[in-house]
């Protein structure tokens, strides 16, 4: 093809003009193509799941009213006379969801702060892979140290507290302290990248350290920790394992911190390894609750944005 | 060498030294800074201009390893002393910086960041804010959109709002590190003429690469240049000659002054 060689130049045909690339430069070509088709498998790869998950759930609410699924709060599609009110594991999910992010948002924003503001480089050159490392921790292993320390050891045995095998708050403290390193590392990189200018300007003006943090670096990093923290929501969320183990297998409405339930991802889990069979009721059911978490996070996500543009002060 | 020691000193350094770790970067400077004056700071690039301003009010003290001996003293008050408060010290002396580095917030709100900060309790913040805005002649520009991003504003805007901003908390001594290398002769031009305007009520001390804005408004000024150390060879900087702005440049008394204004040097 002659546009991709430097023959045929108008002027003087087999000798490239003066302005013509002195190389065909295949592969910039070559890489430009390669993202390009990334990006939009990305897309095809949301759309695709957005499908599978939209047409099974189609067919379950032909047979599920919408309403009787979104506020009924009795959960159980297996039973004779089946019921599929969502609001059990949507409780469930809320509950171990608030716990473990009123453990990580702290913790973990109180590490970043710590470490891009108040940490000797050279230690935070050696905590931070530390706290990349626990990101890496497998849940199920998180799962278990729920189950058999956090809630049968501490809870039931030293603190002797009101609760049996298993609880939204074991599972949500794990889970909670599982998401830390997720929001104090991505914190910590927005943090950092907020120019020393600003907080030399503000230290010249007589602020301290804390005031300058607070008042000058957060909000200047707040598009990057809104998104630490929407992920840590979406991780949490969406969190199997941990509660599969340890927040209890029973779909009713929780009330209290200390009772068990089944989360929707907990839901799936077990529901997944079952024998339902595809194109039954049941098996839709999956889907219709998948989908659920897939417009939940996709609110979440919404919200973030919108929050993001009202309070940010980009730099 | 001659200190030339003014009628009415407010910052007075004396013998001072500064080190990065090992490295002295600033080598047994002894002067004094006249109140209501404008001193000028000049000398080759790498000399400790920069180095000597910073430690004028602690801002050394964010920089890691950074170490002054010697003394410098604020209205008679040993700056480094032990019950001394570094961001008290910054509060009464304000820096502004080369690069005009307002925050990403409106422009109202950097200039109420100080005194909040601070703690001050002004009658009407509105009433400070227009004052520290009239003062840098920035008001009339900036008073019909005080709730927009300090972005927006040119640069030399910018730096005149990093000017009234440092106003604003009622610092006696305003430090600037070549305030104007990063604007345009006009905006230069501006910022300089607010300098004098300001010396009514404050004492500035400036460092400049541009010799014509020292000879243009500073009362008096010191010409530092960098020496080998005699003990680890490394370069130091060292105060060569400080006096009025009229005698450095019309009859300095060291040959490496007159090089260096006569453009022979650095
Ligand atoms: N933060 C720092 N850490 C280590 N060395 C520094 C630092 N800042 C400046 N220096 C060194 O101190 C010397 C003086 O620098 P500086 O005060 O910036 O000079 P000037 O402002 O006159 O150009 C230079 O050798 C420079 O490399
Ligand atoms: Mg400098």
């Amino acid at each position: 093809m002659s546009t991709l060689t430097t023959e045929g130049g108008p002027a003087t045909p087999g000798r490239p003009s003066a302005l013509s690339s002195r190389s065909p430069r295949y592969g910039e070509k070559a890489v430009y193509a390669v993202l390009r088709s990334a990006s939009l498998l990305t897309i095809l790869i949301t759309a695709g799941i957005l499908v599978a998950l939209a047409i099974p759930s189609i067919e379950f609410f032909q047979h599920v009213p919408v309403t009787d699924f979104l506020f009924g709060d009795r959960w159980a599609p297996r039973f004779a006379d089946a019921s599929f009110g969502v609001l059990p594991l949507v409780t469930a999910t809320a509950w171990t969801t608030v716990i473990a992010l009123s453990v990580a948002v702290p913790f973990g924003l109180g590490a970043a702060i710590f470490l891009s503001e108040y940490a000797h480089p050279k230690l935070r050159a050696v905590l931070k892979p530390i706290l990349e490392i626990l990101a890496g921790i497998p849940t199920v292993v998180y799962g278990y140290f729920a189950l058999t320390f956090v809630q049968t050891t501490l809870f039931r045995e030293w603190l002797q507290l009101d609760t049996d095998a298993f609880s939204v708050l074991a599972a949500g403290l794990v889970m909670g302290v599982m998401i830390i390193p997720t929001i104090a590392s991505i914190s910590e990189d927005a943090m950092s990248a907020v120019p020393q200018a600003m907080r030399q300007g503000s230290a010249a003006l007589g602020a301290n350290r804390m005031q300058t943090t607070v008042r000058v670096v957060f909000p200047a990093a707040l598009s990057g920790i809104i998104a630490a923290v929407v992920l840590g929501i979406s991780r949490a969320v969406g969190e199997t394992m941990i509660v599969a183990i340890a927040a209890g297998q029973q779909a009713r409405i929780v009330e209290g911190a200390l009772e068990q339930g089944q989360t929707m991802t907990g839901f799936i889990a077990n529901a997944a390894l079952g024998d339902s069979r595809v194109g039954s009721l049941e098996y839709d059911t999956l889907f219709a609750v998948g989908l659920l978490l897939f417009l939940l996070t996709l609110l979440i996500n919404w919200i973030s944005i919108a929050v993001v543009r009202r309070f940010r002060e980009a730099y | 060498m001659n200190t030339n020691p003014t009628v009415d000193p407010v910052i007075e350094a004396d013998n001072v030294d500064v080190f990065y770790g090992n490295f002295r970067a600033v080598t047994d400077v002894s002067m004094s800074f006249g109140i209501n004056e404008i001193t000028a700071l000049i000398g080759p690039s790498g000399c400790g201009k920069s180095t000597l301003l910073r430690s004028l009010n602690r801002m050394n003290d964010l920089v890691d390893g950074a170490r002054v001996t010697g003394t410098i003293s604020f209205q008679g008050e040993d700056i480094y002393g032990p019950d001394v408060d570094a961001i008290e010290v910054r509060r009464r002396i304000g820096m502004v910086f080369q690069k005009p580095n307002p925050f990403p917030k409106s422009i109202y709100d950097n200039i109420a960041y100080g005194p909040r900060v601070t703690g001050m309790k002004p009658s009407s913040m509105d009433d400070l804010v227009e004052e520290a805005l009239t003062k840098a002649a920035l008001w009339d520009e900036v008073k019909d959109k005080l709730k927009q991003s300090a972005f927006g504003l040119s640069g030399g805007q910018q730096q005149r709002l990093c000017i009234a901003r440092t106003i604003a908390v009622k610092p006696d001594v305003i430090l600037m590190d070549e305030p104007c290398s990063a604007l345009d002769p006009i905006a230069t031009m501006r910022i300089e003429d607010l300098m004098v305007e300001l010396k009514k009520d404050y004492t500035i001390i400036i460092v400049t690469h541009n010799m014509q804005q020292a000879a243009r408004v500073a009362d008096r000024t010191a010409f530092f240049t960098a020496l080998a150390d005699e003990t680890t060879g490394n370069r130091t900087g060292v105060l060569v000659e400080y006096d009025t702005t009229t005698k450095i440049f019309e009859d300095p008394t060291d040959q490496r002054t007159e090089d260096y204004i006569s453009g022979r040097f650095g």
